[in-house]
């Protein structure tokens, strides 16, 4: 009996290895941790131009073209949607290709295609601002409405 | 002279501390995250309330940042749209000798907001002409 009361003996555990190890992965974490703004994609399907057209028996309807003008300094000048001119609201341009798609059955079923045409030295952030107006729009409850999901470049003009 | 020397061992309880720290650990180590090849600090994407996180990743993706000047870092390499002609003709021969169908591969170009548009499509043309076709732009999320 007497022995093993002897055994309650306080043992120390050096911690001091672990704790720098501790610290040492802390830190690590800490100079690596970065915060990531959330990235999301646009889908865009551009064939290569040799492809032959196997489509010859029902053949889509013709894209809708969206010219996007620039000035000099790479700055919007102008949104042109088919012949129309829009100014340089996105908005209009929205509500233009809805009612295309309206017209033609609503989002799900019409077949429309957008064909932008942004001017070479335009800025790219418009290119991406025209493409969100085209592609859909975020209702008041947050949620995506879906206008169009085919979007695409149009061939350039050769310099 | 004798000194008696107090060496008697003082203890700290590091419980409380040792807790915490854990917990840092733990929390840093769930948010770290490697995917480093698909961020660059050069490049500042443009804003689009639309961008959603995709559910599932493309799963062959072709990483293109298209800086401002109009050269592609790719993989970790900045080079010109000439030089990017040769790299993505490598990759394509690799992608061949793994024989992956082109149809699952994904090119996600990454551009700068304040690249010129005419830049981006010439990259999308270089792709075309090595008979990639999906394309995905990739933007951000509105940061409040």
């Amino acid at each position: 009996m007497r022995r093993a009361k002897k055994e309650y003996g306080r043992r120390e555990l050096n911690m001091t290895a672990m704790i720098d190890i501790i610290f040492l992965l802390l830190t690590f974490f800490i100079m690596t941790f970065k915060i990531v703004v959330p990235e999301g994609d646009f889908s865009i399907k551009m064939p290569p131009k040799s492809a032959p057209s196997s489509a010859s028996l029902d053949t889509p309807p013709e894209p809708l073209r969206v010219v996007l003008s620039s000035s000099p300094g790479g700055n919007l000048s102008s949104i042109t949607f088919g012949e129309k001119p829009l100014g340089r609201n996105f908005n209009l341009l929205r509500r233009e290709i809805l009612s295309v798609v309206s017209k033609r059955g609503g989002p799900k079923k019409a077949d429309v295609e957008v064909e932008l045409a942004p001017d070479d030295r335009l800025k790219y952030a418009y290119v991406i601002e025209a493409i969100t107006a085209v592609t859909g729009q975020v209702g008041a409850d947050g949620q995506v409405y879906k206008i169009c999901d085919k979007v695409k470049f149009a061939p350039r003009r050769k310099k | 002279m004798k000194f008696k020397t107090k060496s008697k061992s003082y203890q700290m309880d590091m419980t409380a501390m040792i807790d915490i720290v854990f917990l840092l650990i733990a929390f840093f180590t769930v948010l770290i995250n490697f995917s480093d090849a698909e961020q660059n600090e050069r490049i500042t994407l443009p804003i689009s309330e639309l961008a959603k996180p995709p559910e599932t990743p493309p799963s062959e993706p072709i990483i293109l940042h298209v800086l401002g000047n109009g050269n592609v870092i790719y993989g970790t390499q900045e080079y010109t749209p000439e030089a990017l002609d040769k790299q993505i003709a490598f990759h394509m021969r690799f992608l061949n000798a793994m024989k992956i169908p082109l149809k699952r591969v994904t090119v996600i170009v990454r551009a700068d907001g304040d690249c010129q548009a005419g830049k981006v499509q010439d990259v999308i043309e270089l792709c075309q002409r090595h008979r990639l076709e999906n394309f995905k732009l990739r933007a951000r999320q509105n940061d409040q």
